[in-house]
């Protein structure tokens, strides 16, 4: 059975003006992201890979070439349904984790859910069973400002999948923590990828993702450099772990 | 219909001003901050409208001796005031607006966070107002009383007790109430500029600035 495309992208280009000169950082990209892979878009810092990420998330607009999501082209999407496709289809997790501060762990799981109508105790309830999913179910009260690194980012998870997205975005998930606390949110991100068939797409040079993504896009100067598979990968894993140290 | 049904997005009023408050409570020095300029703003506003308040009730009911002076220097007084009078909403107005544009531009990576989450521009901007509005109304109770105070206690110490005995309390009410609409009006005009701006930048953007 053919799996479905959740994510398209044809011919995106992305160009930046800086003052009159026109910087280029995607030069055309064609993707297909199938429901429930998970995909890394590995690439140096300055590769395009986090504007990439922002076209496919809807958090900004190409220059040229477009993005289908679950087939919907997000270009002719008004700002209404563009919030309703943020709201209820992607899920968003930043290097910076981007916890509203002023709210506790739970109230920041529920947010999304409120915006998307669910009566407060709902909220509460679903919001409540993901932090315990995700080994925060002792901490719901708790300030980001009172968390550490790792429990922010695992909040963070908790509420990108609050309103049961069809993608989860996640930018540099792991570019501020440390070695074990990251891998704990690879594996925690993989987790729920298999446990809820959400397709994860992350943008990251963090090499430990290589481990758990069934397939790796790495990309180059605003190209796709190549596409790699996992079973391809296992024998290139000897080559780049050299670069893992530094 | 199901369709329909399902692509709502809300922010009840409850939940916003819930988080409004919230926001005001956990960054209280910030809050107090922002409220301290409206109300600074709005206290000079109100001490010189009370000094007016108090010459003219002076000059209708005060002794023989005091009113002779007053009306004898009226119009040099009423001059003098009228450019005080600009010149304190002049000041009010750019500090409301500059301090409100500072709590709302520091905050655009939370708007950027919100807008991912599923936020439309109008959540954005309700919660906004919303906290302008507090700061406003806040900010300008104290300091319309505070302006009321600090001029009572002038006029008492140029003109000793008579000012009590024929203190103008309903005019100054209505100069409360001017006052408050005034610092209110302004720190949602103050804040309606940046929430403007903030809300309708793509998400990315919103928060990948600096400030």
């Amino acid at each position: 059975m053919p799996r479905e495309v959740i994510v398209r992208t044809i011919e995106l280009k992305k160009t930046y003006m800086l003052g009159k000169i026109p910087l280029h950082v995607l030069k055309g990209i064609d993707l297909e992201i199938l429901k429930g892979e998970y995909i890394s878009i590995m690439g140096p810092s300055g590769s395009g890979k986090t504007t990439l990420f922002n076209m496919i998330g809807g958090l900004d607009k190409p220059s040229e070439g477009k993005v289908y999501i679950d087939e919907v082209d997000i270009a002719q999407l008004d700002a209404y349904e563009l919030a309703w496709l943020r709201c209820r289809k992607i899920g968003y997790i930043f290097q910076t984790f981007n916890l509203i501060p002023v709210m506790s762990a739970l109230e920041n799981v529920m947010l999304p859910m409120i915006f998307a109508g669910m009566t407060t105790d709902d909220a509460r309830e679903k919001a409540k069973s993901l932090l315990e999913t995700v080994g925060l179910g002792d901490r719901l009260h708790h300030k980001p400002f009172e968390l550490s690194g790792g429990q922010q980012q695992r909040v963070a998870i908790a509420r990108a999948l609050a309103n049961d997205p069809a993608i989860i975005l996640a930018d540099e998930p792991t570019g501020n923590l440390d070695l074990k606390t990251g891998k704990e949110i690879i594996n925690l991100l993989r987790e729920m990828n298999k446990e809820k068939q959400v397709s994860i797409i992350t943008a990251t040079h963090d090499l430990k993702m290589l481990d758990v993504s069934d397939r790796v896009i790495w990309i180059r100067d605003g190209m796709i450099e190549r596409i790699e598979d996992r079973e391809n990968l296992d024998i290139k894993v000897g080559h780049v772990e050299g670069e893992e140290a530094g | 219909m199901e369709k329909k049904i399902e692509k709502q997005l809300s922010l009840p009023l409850k939940n916003a001003l819930q988080m409004s408050l919230r926001n005001f409570k956990i960054r209280f020095g910030r809050a107090i901050i922002v409220t301290m300029s409206i109300l600074l703003g709005i206290a000079f506003f109100m001490s010189i409208m009370a000094s007016n308040v108090f010459t003219m009730a002076l000059i209708e009911k005060g002794p023989e001796n005091i009113r002779t002076v007053l009306v004898e220097n009226l119009p040099e007084i009423k001059v003098k005031q009228r450019w005080l009078v600009t010149l304190s909403l002049l000041v009010c107005t750019v500090g409301i607006i500059n301090s409100m544009l500072m709590a709302v531009t520091e905050r655009s990576r939370e708007i950027g966070t919100m807008k991912c989450l599923g936020a439309l521009d109008r959540f954005v901007m309700e919660l906004f107002l919303l906290e302008a509005m507090i700061h406003g109304i806040g900010g300008s109770i104290i300091g319309s009383f505070l302006g009321i105070l600090i001029m009572t206690l002038v006029y008492i110490a140029q003109y000793k007790k008579i000012i009590l005995s024929i203190f103008p309390t309903l005019t100054l009410l209505k100069f409360v109430g001017i006052s408050i609409i005034l610092g209110t009006g302004l720190a949602i005009i103050g804040a309606l500029y940046p929430a403007i701006v903030s809300a309708r930048m793509e998400p990315a953007e919103a928060i990948r600035r600096e400030v």
